[in-house]
Order: structure tokens, then C-alpha cells, then sequence
């Protein structure tokens, strides 16, 4: 079987809008979330989010770096976050001068749980109010899931596969490992590979209110909100941004003498058959993803040094899943970390998986495990497990694991670890 | 210069990101301003906003420069 390896990555997060910045906020134990300031949401379930912050704050995003003006007045914000971010990674691996021959052989697998939902919310409310002659022509391919792929395929020319993953929370990581296996099966060399997601408008907050998934009571200290393990979490905090990998086949990345981040070296798959959107109760779902991917990577599990939780904050997905990987682990769960840096940026759902994967690999690459923030008071069962509360922590990290799961009961696992 | 001119190419500044210099009164949309199809659908849709016009789908068709567009509206506003 071909190997795959990352080469590059891109971040676009409510707390850096590039790899390092995100990357040392997170490990200095920064929060991302504040009041939302898009719209006005006092009288909304929640009003606060962990949002990208402007072009002139201290860690803003500034789309006019990588994306046209003409393209960011058409397209909704997950895909100029999904295109800056796939710059960034294609920079990143050096690979802005593609031949032909190597371009034929390069693909998109970039995904989002939702889309462009605050346009699809603002030409509604144009078309109610206005008709249908005043909504944009370019209202649908503004909004498709599939047009990060397809802007990023466009404006670097990857002619080959075109692909994008809608698995709600799962997206990300069922993204990674989808292309992990393209080029595995060799159907390409070289995959650009993640999601996005910017659901902070009002529809967004009100519907995921509505299923009662946010955190509700930290109207005046936000940034104590997600607090994934801790006795007193309510919901988890809605992000937004952008997480995207270079991926490439081993020997083609060696041959260019490329750095190389991490391998791919395991993927599991799983449906709950359950709920839509509870998780199981016994979390067999988790339980089947993780040991799947365990399985392929041919790893032990011993072997596992630090886990990405999915750890969203909601009462009870973080326990569940903790005792999924409590069974599968064994005694070895008293060796690992494993820490939800959602306590820090929030939910980025269909970005999630991709973002936190990239974090894995910063993890193994600095050998330091990003910590939980918030968690002051862990629920009973998380006894005999470093869950890395309020700071990072300096250890071994050889080989990680990255849980999500999804509505719908949709699960994804990756394990990677270092080359 | 007249008032619509201003206006109508303050619009396709805005709408397609071109430098004002480069949108002068011969400027074709697609030639020379770089839109396609669709963005003169919407470049028709923004004229209709601004000057309280109706440009139906046969005039809009053949407005295919900056002048074609003020000239249109002068002859249809109010």
C-alpha cells in the first residue's frame, strides 16, 4: 500500500488566522470566545461564539490576502476561509509551482457540515423582501459545500479528484482520511485535504439553540464556557474557521525532498444507528471508529501517546467518549493525555477534525500536549486519565489519535504519528 | 463627467474589484473589466438598485460597456 504523509498545513481559527499564531495562543492557554459581534444576539439562546477576529486585531484574519474581492463579495465566509487556509498549506509544503504532470495528479477533499448559511439566511430574507429578481447570481455556487474544493482546484489547477465531505462535525477528519485513501489507492499524489465552517449568524445560533446543543450560562465570562470533562458544562461554544492539510505520497514527497509533518498511517469509520442527535449510550459508535483506525495503523495502543478529543462540552458526548477510549485503551489510558482543545477555539464543526488534526501534529512536532482549558472540576469518571487541564503539557508524543463525531451519529478516527 | 457616469462606475469598481482607472466609458465588461456572465447579471441588478430602473433581461443583454450602461439609464430614469 502507498504511505501518505502531510506536507503542509493551513489554519484559519478564531484565535490565528496561520499556523502559528493559532498554534502558540493555543498552548498558552488563550481563549477564543467573546460576545458575537456580527450580529446583535441579547436576545438569542447564547450570545457568545468563539469568532475569526478582523483584519486589525492582534491575531485577525485578513481575507484580501489570499482571496480576490471579487470572489469574497460573492462566496459565503467558510469558503474564503477554506481558500485562504489552502494556501497556506499549499505554501507551506512548497508546492506553488506545480508542472503540469504533477497538477493531473492533485486533488481537493475539502469539506463543511453546513455551508454557506448566513447567505443562504441573507438572499431568504432578500428574496421575501424584494422578489426573486434581486437575489445574486451568484447565490448557489456561493454557498455549495463542494466550492472550496472547487476554488481551490481553479485557482491553483488540481485537476484531480474533486471531492467534499458533508458529515457534519465529522467532516474534517472523514475529509483527511478520504484522501489519505485516494492516494493510497493511488488515484493521486498529492491531496489538499480539510473543512470549514462559519455558521455564526442568526439562523445558526438559533437552530442549534433550539436543539439545545449551546452553552447558555456564561453570558459574562465567555471564555469560561467550553469546559469539556468539567462538572459544570452546559453545551458547546460555536467557532468558525478553516483547517486544511497538504497530503502526498511518501515517496513522492521524499523525492522533492519535502518536510514531512506526520504519516496517515490509520482511519476508522463508523455509524451509530442510534439517535440524530444524541450519542450512543454506550458510545459504541466512538468505540468501533477508534478501533478501527487503531487496527489499520498497526499500532498498539500503548503506542499512543496523546488524544484530540472530539470533547465538545455537551453533557453527555465528553464522558461517553471518554469511556469509549477507556475500553479500547485498557490500562494504557493511564499513560496518554488526551485534552479537547474546543475549551479554546469552540466547535468549528465541519473545520473540527481537520483543525484538530493539525494540532495533533504540532503536538508531536513541538512534543507538547495543548491543554483543556476550564476544567476545574473533572466529572467522576474521568479519574486515572490526564485530561491536561488549564496548561500544556511538555511529554513524549510519537503517535496521536483524533476522534469526531457527528450528527446523524457519524463517526471519524485518525491516527497519525511521526515519520 | 455626468452624475450617472460617476455612479455607474463607482458600481463596477465595487462589484468587480478593477482599479477606477481602468474603467472608462469604452471599457467592455467582459473584455476588458474581466466580468462574466453572471457578474453583469448582477452589474444590471446593482444599476436597477441605484437609479430606480427597470432593465429587462433583452436591454440588459446589450449593455456590454460602461457607456452602453449609462446611456441606458439616462434614457429610462424617472
Amino acid at each position: 500500500m502507498r504511505r501518505v504523509v502531510v506536507t503542509g498545513l493551513g489554519l484559519v481559527t478564531p484565535l490565528g488566522a496561520d499556523v502559528e499564531t493559532a498554534w502558540k495562543n493555543i498552548v498558552a492557554a488563550k481563549s477564543g470566545a467573546g460576545t458575537i459581534t456580527r450580529f446583535d444576539a441579547t436576545d438569542y439562546h447564547t450570545n457568545y461564539a468563539c469568532e475569526v477576529k478582523p483584519a486589525d486585531h492582534e491575531y485577525g484574519f485578513d481575507p484580501g490576502k489570499r482571496v480576490d474581492h471579487k470572489i469574497q463579495r460573492q462566496v459565503d465566509p467558510f469558503i474564503i476561509y477554506g481558500i485562504d487556509a489552502a494556501g497556506q498549506a499549499i505554501e507551506d509544503a512548497g508546492l506553488t509551482d506545480m508542472t503540469d504532470e504533477q497538477r493531473f495528479r492533485a486533488g481537493c477533499s475539502i469539506g463543511s457540515g453546513i455551508g454557506g448559511l448566513p447567505g443562504i439566511e441573507s438572499e431568504s430574507l432578500v428574496l421575501a423582501e424584494k422578489g426573486p429578481k434581486r437575489v445574486s447570481p451568484h447565490f448557489v455556487h456561493g454557498r455549495l459545500i463542494n466550492l472550496i474544493s472547487g476554488q481551490v482546484s481553479i485557482k491553483y489547477g488540481l485537476m484531480g479528484p474533486n471531492h467534499a465531505v458533508v458529515t457534519a462535525c465529522s467532516t474534517g477528519a472523514h475529509s483527511i482520511g478520504d484522501a489519505a485513501r485516494m492516494i493510497a489507492m493511488d488515484d493521486a499524489d498529492i491531496m489538499l485535504a480539510g473543512g470549514a465552517e462559519a455558521t455564526i449568524c442568526p439562523i445558526g445560533i438559533a437552530g442549534f439553540g433550539q436543539a439545545r446543543a449551546l452553552s447558555t450560562e456564561f453570558r459574562d465570562e465567555p471564555w469560561r464556557a467550553s469546559r469539556p470533562w468539567d462538572q459544570g458544562r452546559d453545551g458547546f461554544v460555536m467557532g468558525e474557521g478553516a483547517g486544511i492539510v497538504v497530503l502526498e505520497e511518501y515517496e513522492h514527497a521524499k523525492a522533492r525532498g519535502a518536510k514531512i509533518y506526520a504519516e496517515v498511517v490509520g482511519y476508522g469509520l463508523s455509524g451509530d444507528a442510534y439517535h440524530v442527535t444524541a450519542p450512543h449510550p454506550e458510545g459504541s459508535g466512538a468505540f468501533r471508529s477508534m478501533q478501527m483506525a487503531m487496527k489499520k495503523s498497526g499500532l498498539d495502543v500503548s503506542d499512543i501517546d496523546y488524544i484530540n478529543a472530539h470533547g465538545t462540552s455537551t453533557p453527555l458526548g465528553d464522558e461517553l467518549e471518554l469511556g469509549a477510549v477507556r475500553k479500547l485503551f485498557g490500562n494504557a489510558i493511564g499513560d496518554l493525555s488526551m485534552s479537547s482543545t474546543k475549551s479554546a477555539i469552540g466547535h468549528l464543526l465541519g473545520g473540527a477534525g481537520a483543525v484538530e488534526s493539525i494540532f495533533c501534529i504540532l503536538a508531536m512536532r513541538d512534543q507538547i500536549a495543548p491543554p483543556t482549558l476550564n476544567l476545574d472540576n473533572p466529572s467522576e469518571n474521568c479519574a486515572g486519565v490526564d485530561l491536561v487541564p488549564h496548561k500544556a503539557k511538555e511529554r513524549k508524543i510519537k503517535a496521536v489519535l483524533n476522534n469526531s463525531f457527528g450528527f446523524g451519529g457519524t463517526n471519524a478516527s485518525l491516527v497519525m504519528k511521526a515519520v | 463627467m455626468s452624475e450617472t457616469a460617476d455612479r455607474v462606475k463607482k458600481i463596477v469598481v465595487e462589484h468587480l474589484g478593477v482599479e477606477a482607472e481602468k474603467v472608462t466609458e469604452d471599457a467592455s465588461f467582459i473584455d476588458d473589466l474581466g466580468a462574466d456572465s453572471l457578474d453583469i447579471v448582477e452589474l444590471v441588478m446593482a444599476f436597477e438598485e441605484e437609479f430606480g430602473v427597470e432593465i429587462p433581461d433583452d436591454a440588459a443583454e446589450k449593455i456590454t460597456t460602461v457607456k452602453d450602461a449609462i446611456t441606458y439609464i439616462d434614457e429610462n430614469q424617472g
